[in-house]
């Protein structure tokens, strides 16, 4: 049997998405930028799309920047506010490594965070205080490893509070999918989100602007997405993201209850199967239904992965590096967990797909796998 | 059918190790170790020797997974690496990684995970002896043999290996990969140190990790003759590199001496010795009494010693090994075992 539980990395792209993709690969060659009908067209279908993705995020698709992915995104948010704006940008230690290369890069902040990996929000509140230059902070929503849930409300009032001339980014890739973000996105300047996290086709994102916005672009050219992204459009992609967005809002809470309980299924199944198993966050942290972030003592998760995926279950640890390698999870650094804690992690990630047969299989060959490697170092 | 994990580094020798593995019928798995993060002359992380390794086991239709022992490799391989330059020794890393990761952290992790072998690309053969116990000999390309760094290999360790490569000459090794239409059939040869860049090289390397410090270079009385920019940087036995005035014949260095930042320099004579000290001696299978051949480096010329009350004696004056050198030996052209010079 196949068990893919890496949702968090990348879902299957849904049927009705293919299916509303599949004219835009075949039929329909315009291109969105031209004048012509068969150009209208096109335009016509990622203009659809951008009202989706607009209504996922409460924002006006006037404002919808669509981009290759979300670290486009990132990298266009930090970047672009930078370049039109100057100043220095502060993000937290555990974002992800297309917010905190562009920050780290451009000399600014990283923050650190509590014991669950959110922004620390008295050390946000001293850097805030201590630095008069800080033109951008970007916080992530939910983060890619743990799930864990920052309180972008919160963080929005305090640097409104502290700095109010300073843009708030929030990547919201792994958020969309279960938070509703239609509330909290008022607050702040820039959102990123990408398709292939909640059933749409990889290559397809967006950064979704607070109207008034000035971003300096990275990629120029022909100024398509109003001078804001240059290159011609990926049609089919952002069809396919348009759709997903459009099932998201309507199946989300659905959704949601379903994957809760397949994964505390799992979870609990498994620390009460497997000793020497613990959740890598409490279960009264705010996180995300998606992920079951497990700690198995005395076990290397590279081991434990081959294994895993000898028996058909495909899950992963911490993040890759280019060369395919795990590597040191920088999340559950700054979260302060010790490194031979990290190296016996491995992050379970649910989908809209995920199936209570995935999950008892799953709890068959993930306690018989850890046992296997047990046994040897005997 | 035997379940084996090939280490394939992406080069030729344990590209076409995989390829044999795979003609033998065996259940194939090639692995590639991620181990040194930093600059190397493949790229960062050498994320194309993985490529190669990748494409390698695609074309030869094996699964292939890359395994992070990088932690290890600083801690075994790197820092005592740099540890033993700052002391003035000659360390090899090349045999420290073969010691601590591949026939250790690998070969475990191949046990723990099902694999009944490992096969590695080596330029080494494994033989049988009568009484049962196995050895590693030298390869059928002398010139590529790499027995020299598979010296501390024990029983149960080399009981599971396969060498195919020691087989082969280099040449045919190429001819096999070029007939399989391998991406790597004329990739070159990899050289010298893998966390090392030909570019910058170990003195820059070194520099940014220790002080290096400038030293006196003195002749067999005292008399300074010359100057050397990093004391850390020499090694016994060198001749070029240091600021030597004057001379009528060539010298070379017989002692080096940190605390004081003194190199003294002396002629190939003054270099000889009668006996070299060890520490670490280990046997592959028993314990060896009588005459055996000794290498000292990985492509020096053997001569014949013998252990005798924890000192190796050499039967003809032997030039000074450099401390933290291996000292392999050989009977027959096979490893019966080794240890480091002090």
């Amino acid at each position: 049997m196949e068990t893919y539980l890496d949702h968090a990395a990348s879902t299957p792209v849904r049927q009705e998405v293919i299916q509303a993709m599949l004219p835009w690969l075949s039929d329909h060659p315009g291109n969105p930028s031209g004048s012509h009908r068969l150009a209208r067209e096109a335009r016509r279908a990622i203009d659809d799309a951008r009202d989706h993705v607009a209504s996922l995020v409460g924002a006006e698709p006037g404002n919808v920047i669509f981009t290759s992915g979300g670290t486009e995104s990132d990298n266009l948010a930090i970047d672009g506010v930078l370049g039109a704006k100057g100043g220095q940008a502060l993000c937290s230690a555990t974002e992800h490594p297309a917010v905190l290369e562009p920050v780290r890069e451009s000399g600014g902040i990283v923050a650190p965070t509590d014991d669950t990996g959110r922004v620390d929000l008295e050390s946000l509140a001293n850097i805030l205080d201590s630095f008069n230059d800080i033109s951008l902070v970007s916080i992530m929503t939910a983060n890619n490893e743990t799930g864990v849930i920052n309180n972008i409300d919160r963080i929005a009032d305090l640097v409104l509070e502290k700095t109010p001339e300073t843009m708030i980014h929030t990547d919201a890739v792994q958020a969309t999918s279960w938070l509703d973000i239609t509330g909290f996105s008022k607050k702040v300047h820039l959102v990123s989100l990408t398709g292939h996290k909640f059933g749409g086709p990889k290559g397809a994102g967006a950064l979704i602007l607070k109207d008034g916005v000035n971003l300096s672009p990275v990629i120029r050219g022909g100024g398509q997405e109003r001078e804001r992204r240059s290159g011609t459009q990926n049609v089919p992609a952002i069809v396919g993201l348009g759709e997903a967005a459009r099932l998201i809002q309507v199946e989300r809470l659905d959704i949601n209850e379903k994957v809760t309980k397949l994964r505390d299924k799992l979870e609990n199944g498994l620390i009460e199967k497997i000793s020497g198993t613990s959740r890598t966050l409490s279960q009264k942290t705010p996180r995300t239904p998606g992920i079951a972030h497990l700690c198995f003592k005395n076990i290397e998760n590279e081991a434990l992965l081959f294994l895993l995926e000898n028996e058909g279950v495909y899950a992963s640890a911490a993040s890759s590096c280019a060369s395919g390698a795990q590597e040191a999870s920088h999340v559950l650094q700054a979260m302060g967990v010790d490194l031979k804690t990290a190296g016996g992690s491995i992050r379970f990630s649910l989908g809209q797909t995920t199936t209570e047969e995935e999950i008892e299989y799953a709890l068959t060959v993930v306690p018989n796998s850890v046992e296997q490697l047990r046994e040897f170092k005997k | 059918m035997t379940r084996v994990m090939v280490a394939m580094s992406g080069g030729v020798d344990s590209s076409v190790a995989a390829a044999l593995a795979r003609e033998n019928g065996d259940d194939v798995v090639g692995v590639t170790l991620k181990l040194w993060g930093g600059e190397s002359d493949s790229g960062c992380c050498s994320v194309s020797d993985v490529d190669d390794a990748r494409r390698v086991a695609d074309a030869l239709g094996i699964e292939h997974h890359v395994f992070n022992l990088g932690e290890d490799f600083d801690e075994y391989v790197v820092a005592p690496y740099v540890k033993a330059h700052s002391a003035g020794l000659t360390p090899n890393p090349c045999i420290e990684c073969n010691r601590h990761i591949k026939f250790d952290r690998l070969l475990n992790r191949a046990k723990a995970l099902g694999f009944e072998k490992i096969v590695t690309g080596h330029h080494a053969r494994i033989v049988k002896q009568k009484n049962e116990t196995l050895r590693i000999a030298r390869a059928e390309d002398e010139a590529k043999d790499q027995s020299y760094v598979l010296y501390m290999l024990d029983q149960k360790q080399i009981s599971s290996l396969r060498l195919p490569i020691g087989e082969m000459t280099k040449d045919q090794v190429r001819e096999k990969a070029n007939s399989l239409g391998l991406r790597v059939a004329t990739k070159p040869d990899s050289q010298d140190v893998c966390f090392i860049t030909r570019e910058k090289g170990r003195a820059d390397f070194l520099r940014q990790r220790i002080p290096l410090t400038s030293g006196r270079v003195v002749d067999e009385n005292g008399s300074e003759v010359g100057q050397v920019e990093a004391i850390e940087l020499v090694t016994i036995g060198q001749r070029r590199g240091m600021l030597l005035a004057g001379g009528k014949e060539p010298r070379y260095v017989n002692n080096i001496d940190v605390e004081s930042a003194t190199v003294t320099v002396g002629t190939p004579d003054q270099l000889l010795v009668k006996q070299t000290e060890f520490r670490d001696l280990l046997w592959s299978a028993e314990k060896t009494g009588g005459e055996f051949l000794v290498q000292t480096s990985a492509h020096g010329k053997p001569k014949l010693a013998k252990v005798e009350e924890g000192l190796l004696v050499w039967k003809d004056a032997h030039s000074r090994v450099a401390s933290g050198q291996s000292l392999v030996f050989y009977k027959e052209n096979q490893v019966i075992g080794g240890a480091i010079a002090i």
